[in-house]
């Protein structure tokens, strides 16, 4: 245990966001629903502070705390600072959504708040049992989210059909990490790394390692571990759903990238096929099943199940290029996405939310600013040049040739213009149709101002791509020493 | 040179589109189209100043520029050769003529029209400037936006279709490029184009064939070549005609450009094993693609597919790897920019008077529109070939490149001349010559003043090409000859290789 005064700081984002969430949680047991404006503001407080902590201490060096259970690094830092800032832009988005639909409980930013405490957990974890609490810590949080509005079906339905698969795969990873336990004697991931030097992975290390990943790849809805992901983001709120789709998905996904790189490190051939293999399926069905949706949400589903797919990408090159890769395609799969659920929370008519994708018909027309950002997320979610997203498929397609993973990479591309398909009718419904039955035309000002800054980031990129690639350099770099 | 020319002439028009963007609100239609013609103009102005301070007596790069961009050797990096610089010129001239096609025929959303172009504009010009091959592939791809949305949003009835398929089929072709990107630059730790054309880099004999496929698949359907280029003539019916002006006339260039910049020199070996290939596909391409043309009944169709002719002999020229015949590409290519291009704008000046680009709507145009039969005859000629027009020396050129080659690839190629006359006559007499039947036509109005200003350059354009086309030469012919030399020191380079053929034999 080396938890000395001076590397308190080092925590310091995690008690914030710890002793914080508490004090709102007290806070809003004592003052009861009409406090849920003003936790909800705290909630975001809270979460830029932590965030801010961090982005003020990048490059402070490394942490090992709690027997090594508790890994701080910039790998770390660049992945917190995500959660923190995504999470607290989702929670500023949704409070006009929260107002207008009787959403109002004091719970919902609380349990926002304890989920990303999980997901910072998860992200520093480097002991299976840390990973294991900080998962189920932002796991529960979830499962409530989704079946947030109690009073709607469709809710309820999304939460517990997410926490029934939810605990399956929960139950499968601890299985596979009692294998792991058993045949390296240790949670802890050096220990488990150098159990697997010499001879390589004994056979049940191999087993555990299979579970451990279907078990993750549920959390990052990779396909065959998918089936949720499509009726939790349509059945869930809006703006919880818009909090699936980014914050869960980095940590998770971080997670994964640590797990792999860190416990496994001379195991990169056998993990490395399991991942070729999910990101392949993942890859090719988001393209694919994408194609026939109409509801906007759901297809948003599919996409993300394609992004995550995109994103392994990298990981199965399992060199530092790769994670590199990893970083920034999550950095701007956040910021793209964050645009895009903007865009759908602002699509309403009256008082009356809609998410077909026909109701978009002609909307270039009516809000030629608004049409025209939505334009630009989407090619960037098709990763067509010079936008954001297009740099995102460059790294990890970079490292997966440099790994020699060709069929990987060929495939993927051929997806990547399947998907192609999807974000163009988007476009076209936009801007080659006449209008249908107008949507409201107000959009609320700091809905606005989100939606600016994230289309500014996709088309800016290009310019200022340095601002995320030397800070991602530096965080997969700390995740090799 | 203290002034970045080559970033200027490329982000100009860029720089008018936000211009454009800024005023939307309170300019009218007028004063966008007017910016939008000022900035092209200007364009224009920059890309002759360049052209006449272009040095065509060396091969190297000039006006290079380089700023870090991307870390990793990643840069940006710009500069032209004497293949490039005259695509940049040619884009430049005719963008201020698509504007002015569009005057008056486009009257919805003329702000975001206008925008597209100027980006359009960049993205074209910035293709044939990059010294990057990142650099390249961003200008490379980043032209689909706007042309998808150009097609798409002010396109005919099919133009959902069309935009589409123009979008996907060319996205498809480009992704495989991009991996090939990044095995080169995994190869050589670098995508600087003047390195890798310096022979310091060259690629091993046993990645050529790969790499030289993935870089075909997006510049064959680019070109396009036999049989990735049905989706061309969707796409040039649907688009607006300045539109079908900018597909024909710069689009279709960035893959025979491609071929040139990329192909023949960094990947000798697999150019000279695949070159009969091409030349098959060329072949087809040029008798095939004619015949289809003879069959057409829509005016665009039919110079769509003289077009995939015209462009068969580009590549036929380009793989011949002599001097001749790869001067005779890229003079081609110049040419065909300029006819083709004027081609479609004389079909939009009577689409805009009769709604109709079927041919046999038409007929007599002779004796109400003298001057416009004027102006179509003499394309119409430098489309057949005829001495004289610029058409013909690059036919001329491309063909006796060929005939160094190979005898019957010369005689099947010049069976595309004739039956190029066969299919643009044809279409000339049915148009132009008879009696003027239609009643719908009785009152059809020659050019007016907009439309002689945008015609007449080109015409004086196509001809003084043909009489004197040693204006190109004198700017290409120091780079076509490094071109040839590199490509035969390549070859012989990888004959030296370790492993190579040459170690075998005894």
């Amino acid at each position: 245990m080396n938890l000395s005064v001076q590397n308190v700081d080092l925590l310091m984002p995690e008690f914030i966001m710890a002793i914080g969430s508490m004090a709102l949680l007290m806070l809003g047991v004592f003052r009861g629903d009409q406090s849920q404006r003003l936790v909800a503001n705290l909630a975001i407080v809270l979460m830029l502070s932590a965030g801010g902590w961090i982005v003020l201490n990048i490059g402070d060096g490394r942490l090992s705390v709690f027997g090594s259970a508790y890994q701080i690094d910039d790998f770390a830092r660049f992945m917190k600072i995500l959660v923190l800032f995504s999470a607290a832009i989702v929670l500023i988005m949704s409070q006009s959504y929260v107002e207008r639909r009787g959403m109002g409980q004091f719970e919902f930013p609380v349990l926002v708040a304890f989920a990303v405490l999980g997901m910072m957990l998860m992200i520093s974890a480097s002991d299976f049992l840390t990973l294991y609490m900080g998962l189920e810590l932002q796991s529960l949080a979830l499962y409530v989210l989704a079946a947030f509005r109690r009073d709607s079906l469709r809710s309820t339905e999304a939460g517990l059909k997410y926490f029934v698969l939810g605990a399956l795969s929960s139950g499968i990873m601890l299985y596979g990490i009692s294998l792991i336990y058993g045949f390296s004697g240790s949670t802890a991931f050096s220990a488990v790394a150098a159990a697997a030097v010499g001879d390589g992975l004994s056979l049940g290390l191999i087993f555990g390692l299979v579970f451990l990943t279907a078990g993750l790849a549920f959390k990052i809805s990779a396909v065959p571990f998918h089936m949720w992901t499509p009726d939790v983001y349509e059945g869930a709120p809006t703006p919880i759903t818009a909090f699936f789709a980014v914050s869960p998905k980095v940590a998770a996904l971080a997670l994964f990238v640590r797990t792999m790189i860190s416990a496994f490190p001379d195991a990169t051939e056998e993990w490395g096929q399991i991942i070729v293999f999910i990101s392949i399926l993942s890859m090719v069905l988001g393209s694919v099943a994408a194609i026939g949706q109409n509801n906007i949400k759901r297809l948003m589903a599919y996409s993300s199940i394609g992004h995550m797919g995109f994103a392994l990408v990298g990981l199965a090159a399992g060199t530092e290029a790769g994670v590199k890769g990893v970083l920034i395609y999550l950095a701007i799969y956040a910021v793209t996405n964050i645009g895009v659920f903007v865009c759908i929370l602002s699509m309403r008519r009256g008082e009356e939310m809609v998410e077909k994708i026909s109701d978009l018909a002609g909307i270039a027309r009516l809000r030629p600013g608004f049409a025209f950002a939505l334009a630009m997320l989407m090619f960037s979610l098709a990763g067509i040049p010079p936008l954001a997203g297009f740099f995102a498929k460059w790294y990890v397609f970079l490292a997966a040739i440099q790994a020699g993973l060709y069929p990987l990479a060929v495939i993927g591309v051929v997806a990547s213009v399947v998907g192609a398909y999807y974000y163009l009718r988007i476009v076209k419904i936009m801007y080659f149709e006449e209008v249908g039955v107008a949507l409201e035309s107000k959009m609320e000002l700091r809905l606005a101002a989100i939606l600016t800054a994230s289309t500014a980031f996709t088309v800016l990129f290009i310019a200022f791509a340095w601002l995320v690639e030397t800070p991602a350099e530096a965080a997969a770099a700390s995740l090799f020493l | 040179m203290g002034w970045p020319i080559l970033s200027l002439i490329t982000f100009v028009p860029s720089l008018g589109a936000l211009a454009i963007l800024a005023i939307r609100g309170y300019g009218s239609a007028e004063n966008i189209r007017q910016i939008a013609l000022g900035v092209t103009l200007i364009t224009f102005v920059l890309s002759v100043f360049l052209v006449l301070k272009f040095d065509g007596s060396t091969a190297n790069f000039q006006f290079v520029e380089d700023i870090a961009w991307l870390g990793g050797g990643i840069d940006y990096r710009m500069g032209v050769d004497g293949i490039s610089v005259l695509f940049v010129l040619l884009t430049a001239v005719l963008m201020p003529f698509c504007i002015l096609a569009s005057w008056t025929s486009i009257t919805e959303r003329v702000a975001e029209y206008m925008i597209a172009f100027l980006v359009l504009e960049t993205l074209m010009i910035g293709v044939f400037c990059a010294l990057d091959l990142v650099l390249f592939y961003i200008f490379f791809e980043g032209g689909l936006i706007p042309m998808f949305l150009i097609i798409g949003v002010w396109g005919g009835q099919g133009r959902v279709y069309a935009s589409f398929k123009f979008f996907l089929y060319t996205l498809l072709g480009s992704v495989l490029m991009l991996l090939a990107i990044m095995a080169i630059y995994w190869e050589t730790q670098t995508t600087d184009i003047t390195q890798l054309l310096s022979g310091d880099h060259s690629l091993p004999a046993y990645m050529q064939p790969w790499l030289w496929f993935a870089f075909f698949a997006s510049f064959a359907v680019k070109v396009p070549m036999w049989p990735v280029h049905t989706w061309l003539p969707d796409a040039h019916v649907e688009a607006p005609t300045a539109g079908s002006v900018i597909l024909a006339g710069v689009l279709l260039k960035m893959g025979g450009y491609g071929f040139l910049r990329f192909s023949l020199p960094m990947f000798p070996v697999a150019s000279a094993d695949f070159a009969q290939l091409v030349f098959v596909m060329s072949l087809i391409a040029i008798v095939y693609t004619s015949l289809v043309a003879l069959a057409q009944e829509d005016f665009k169709k039919l110079i769509a597919y003289a077009s995939v002719a015209h462009m068969g002999l580009v590549t036929l020229g380009i793989f011949t790897f002599n001097h001749q015949g790869i001067e005779g590409g890229i003079f081609q290519m110049l040419s065909h920019g300029i006819v083709s291009g004027a081609l479609f704008l004389c079909v939009g000046v009577v689409y805009d008077r009769m709604h109709t680009r079927l041919i046999t709507d038409y007929g007599g145009l002779v004796n109400r529109m003298p001057i416009y039969a004027v102006c179509f005859m003499v394309f119409t000629m430098a489309n057949v070939g005829l001495p004289g027009t610029s058409g013909f020396v690059g036919e001329f050129l491309t063909l006796l490149g060929a005939f160094q080659v190979n005898t019957w690839l010369a005689i099947i190629g010049t069976t595309g001349v004739v039956l190029s006359a066969a299919y643009a006559l044809w279409l000339y007499r049915r148009v132009i010559f008879g009696t003027l039947e239609k009643a719908n036509l009785q009152s059809i109005l020659d050019l007016n003043a907009r439309e002689k200003f945008t015609l007449f350059p080109l015409v004086v354009l196509t001809i003084v090409l043909g009489v004197y086309p040693k204006l190109v030469f004198d700017i290409t012919s120091a780079s076509v000859a490094h071109l040839v030399e590199f490509h035969e020191a390549g070859l012989q380079r990888a004959l030296l290789e370790p492993g190579s053929i040459a170690e075998v034999l005894p």
